[in-house]
């Protein structure tokens, strides 16, 4: 490779002023322009910015979206999430195999087309669902998987597929997507119309402790899913010392089954930007950073844009609304598809341009946070309600949702429903009048919080969605009648595997352990005491991981052995003679009959 | 009374937690008034001739034949117990378990930088047992009641263990007995 790989790299590097900490947009950079990183463009890329190579390497082989080794021009990835395998991914992904003469992880042999399987995209609403680029295409079948190959064969032009744009804003000349909103209860806070500029206006007419006040008085709790109190995050923050301070706005939204933030950044980004500013003016932060996943980076240029006007409208940069010395203004760190970085000092350490590894806690971001300065983190969804409850007041917010939990609550439903979608609701609704409201009644299980929420069954649905009971992050996926909760919690604890980031041995060993074990229960080789051998490890990958990933990774198994204990319990068989079910002598020495050409004597 | 019985076994081990049960000093004089050994490579006696008390298991299984005896083991004995690291997890031998069977036969005959191996050939005699495709621990083959770690586990660990269980104590080992730092 060449001289003018040398010279583009070096450009990326220079574009980001030769800065370790934006290693994430110059990967990200050098992987869009030539299509993979190789080892080549590592070194250039340690040597501009001063980084031992490690460092570069370990940032290009973390993430999903990064490669060493050359990709198609165009890369279809196709959701493997629970919900597009209920929908039949497998029949569009069979027609990719077909029509592209390759499997998942393998490129064509002109170099032309890739094809992945991902997890969830944030399109379960939608699904079953695929990536191509950055392009969403939704609603796949085998018919539009054949037309899509056709076609791109033809022009290489994932954008051309886009015959017809989604509703609201998806048609706007800077998005021109074909995803649908499917905004089905628009709710009094966050879907209620507001006025550009207003909760900022009030928000500097007042004092920053008057701000951190009013969102304690709304009694704000993060809508992510671990509901910590808001006012009392930004006031640690406040109170901690340091130069400088940071909000984030974390819109990596992972957790399977979510896409409210999607809808919220097409249809609300004014709402979230103005959010991140009162934040700012709270906290004395001068700058803000919104981590955009790489799923959502159709949506990147919508949101510059709307960053521009809003510079351009004195609601970003210096003196904003003529307030002087309120200064703040927003950068988009775009992801690159590594669910961990949804957990908050894993997308610090994103933003920082490492790994997306997890940091210790204590201490708090709050304290030591972005570049080791105090620093806020909250969901897109909490900086909407920041600015409602600064442009209504707290006592408007408050009016809503249940006595720990003021306000409401975006669900994003999808599944064996009726009416998948983005549902604007009053904390304090129950389960199962959620589950009238998406048409899906009949459901014999509902996941509530995603793969790391838990596994609800009928008899539970008469419980509220709130922080006190079932708290969520927004998804709620639903499972009709002859759907099989142990392949449920399997297809989770692949998606666990996957992601794990490797650094704890319970994570990354003891999830596999899990997963092999039920394979061996949902099989009919299970005995009842491998209920407890997965209930024991489960509780130990719990206690002994350090972040949130590891620490809710064996839910899928321990909800489903809570809650679902009769389809366990039919599965297993005491094993009398001690000569265990799990182990196959036959498969064992498949191998070897083949190497040496013999039968067993033994084991005919 | 009779005498209870012991079995005691090498699977794909090395004999060195026989030698360690060797190595209980005269408390051997105690043990042979305590117990019976049935099959075992102690008194050489090849098959089993009753039930037994405890089962002792070295090594994990690498073949068809250990998966064969461990079998038996547990058909014949009321306690089974995983002596040592490699009944316990496989140990050295299972470090083949990452490398496919062929390829570790081939470095083992033809391509290893001190085979000498004239024939050109991989053993194959009809008396070899078929190996496993992996090296398996005990307790993922047959139910294992107790695990007794070490490399090998020291003489007082396994005296301390196989006295408590014949006499239906509950198997207390102190710290000492079990920690290898």
């Amino acid at each position: 490779m060449s001289q003018s790989l040398q010279d583009t790299v070096q450009q990326i590097c220079r574009d980001h002023q030769n800065d370790r900490g934006r290693l994430m947009d110059i990967v990200t950079g050098v992987q869009a322009k030539f299509g993979y990183v190789n080892q080549q463009a590592i070194d250039l890329i340690a040597k501009s910015v001063n980084a031992p190579r490690v460092d570069v390497e370990s940032v290009v082989s973390f993430y999903a979206f990064f490669s060493p080794t050359p990709k198609g021009k165009v890369t279809i990835r196709l959701c493997n999430d629970i919900i597009d395998r209920m929908h039949g991914s497998a029949r569009s992904a069979q027609a990719f195999f077909d029509d592209l003469g390759i499997g998942f992880g393998e490129t064509t042999a002109d170099g032309m087309i890739s094809l992945e399987s991902v997890p969830c995209i944030g399109l379960s609403d939608q699904a079953p669902a695929a990536l191509i680029n950055d392009v969403p295409v939704t609603c796949l079948t085998s018919d539009s998987a054949h037309d899509i190959v056709a076609e791109l064969k033809t022009h290489m032009d994932p954008q051309k597929l886009v015959k017809s744009f989604g509703d609201g804003k998806n048609s706007d000349p800077l998005i021109r997507s074909m995803v649908r909103n499917n905004i089905r209860q628009p709710g009094p806070i966050i879907f209620s119309p507001c006025v550009r500029g207003e909760a900022i206006k009030k928000a500097l007419s007042i004092s920053p402790a008057e701000v951190i006040r009013a969102i304690k008085t709304a009694r704000l709790r993060g809508r992510g899913g671990a509901g910590f109190p808001t006012g009392i995050k930004w006031e640690f923050c406040r109170a901690a010392e340091g130069d400088r301070k940071y909000v984030l706005c974390n819109a990596d939204e992972g957790e399977p089954g979510t896409f409210k933030d999607r809808v919220l950044l097409t249809e609300r980004a004014d709402r979230v930007f103005a959010g991140m500013t009162i934040a700012g003016y709270a906290l004395g932060a001068e700058e803000g950073i919104l981590y955009l996943r790489g799923e959502y980076a159709y949506l990147r240029t919508y949101l510059e844009d709307v960053l521009t006007k809003r510079r351009g409208d004195g609601l970003l940069g210096k003196d904003i609304l003529g307030k002087k010395g309120f200064n703040f203004d927003i950068r988009i760190q775009m992801g690159a598809g590594a669910y961990i970085c949804g957990e908050e000092t894993s997308l610090i350490s994103s933003c920082e341009g490492l790994r997306g590894d997890p940091k210790n806690r204590p201490p708090f971001p709050a304290q030591k946070g972005y570049l080791g300065y105090p620093s806020v983190v909250n969901n897109v969804e909490t900086f909407c309600c920041v600015t409602k409850i600064l442009e209504l007041g707290p006592a408007s917010f408050n009016e809503h949702g249940s006595a720990g939990s003021s306000g409401t609550k975006l669900l994003s439903i999808a599944g064996d429903c009726t009416t998948p979608g983005v549902f604007e609701v009053d904390f304090g609704i129950t389960l199962g009048e959620v589950l009238k409201l998406a048409g899906a009644e009949n459901a014999i299980a509902v996941q509530v919080g995603g793969p790391s929420g838990q596994l609800v069954s009928p008899k539970d649905y008469g419980r509220k969605i709130c922080f006190d009971d079932l708290a969520t992050g927004g998804s709620i996926m639903t499972f009709g009648p002859g759907r099989d909760v142990l392949k449920i919690a399997q297809c989770f604890m692949e998606f666990f595997i996957e992601e794990s980031c490797g650094y704890c041995t319970p994570c990354r060993v003891g999830n596999v352990l899990l997963k092999e074990r039920l394979e061996q229960i949902a099989a009919g080789r299970g005995q009842p005491s491998d209920l407890d051998y997965l209930q024991d490890l489960g509780e130990t990958i719990k206690t002994t991981s350090r972040c949130g990933l590891g620490q809710t990774s064996p839910n899928p198994i321990l909800s489903t052995l809570k809650n679902f204990r009769e389809v366990y319990e039919k599965l297993v068989r005491p094993c009398e003679d001690g000569l265990l079910p799990t182990f196959d002598i036959h498969a064992a020495i498949g191998q070897a009959k083949r190497i040496t050409g013999r039968e067993s004597v033994v084991f005919k | 009374m009779a005498k209870p019985k012991v079995a005691t076994t090498s699977l794909a081990g090395c004999f060195g937690c026989h030698m360690s049960l060797l190595d209980i000093d005269d408390r051997i004089l105690k043990l042979v008034e305590l117990v019976d050994f049935d099959k075992s490579p102690i008194d050489d006696i090849k098959k089993f001739t009753g039930r037994c008390a405890v089962g002792l298991i070295e090594g994990g299984c690498c073949n068809e034949e250990n998966v064969h005896v461990l079998q038996d083991f547990r058909k014949h004995c009321d306690i089974l117990v995983s002596v040592g690291d490699c009944a316990t997890m496989g140990g050295i031998p299972a470090m083949r378990n990452t490398i496919p069977l062929a390829e570790c036969l081939e470095e083992a005959y033809l391509n290893g930088p001190t085979v000498h191996n004239p024939s050109g050939r991989i053993p194959n005699d009809p008396e070899i047992p078929l190996l496993l495709d992996k090296v398996y621990p005990c307790h993922e083959v047959v139910k294992i009641d107790y695990h007794l770690p070490g490399c090998p586990p020291p003489a007082d660990t396994i005296w301390q263990a196989l006295t408590a269980l014949l006499n239906n104590n509950p198997l207390d080992l102190p710290y000492e007995l079990i920690k290898y730092d």
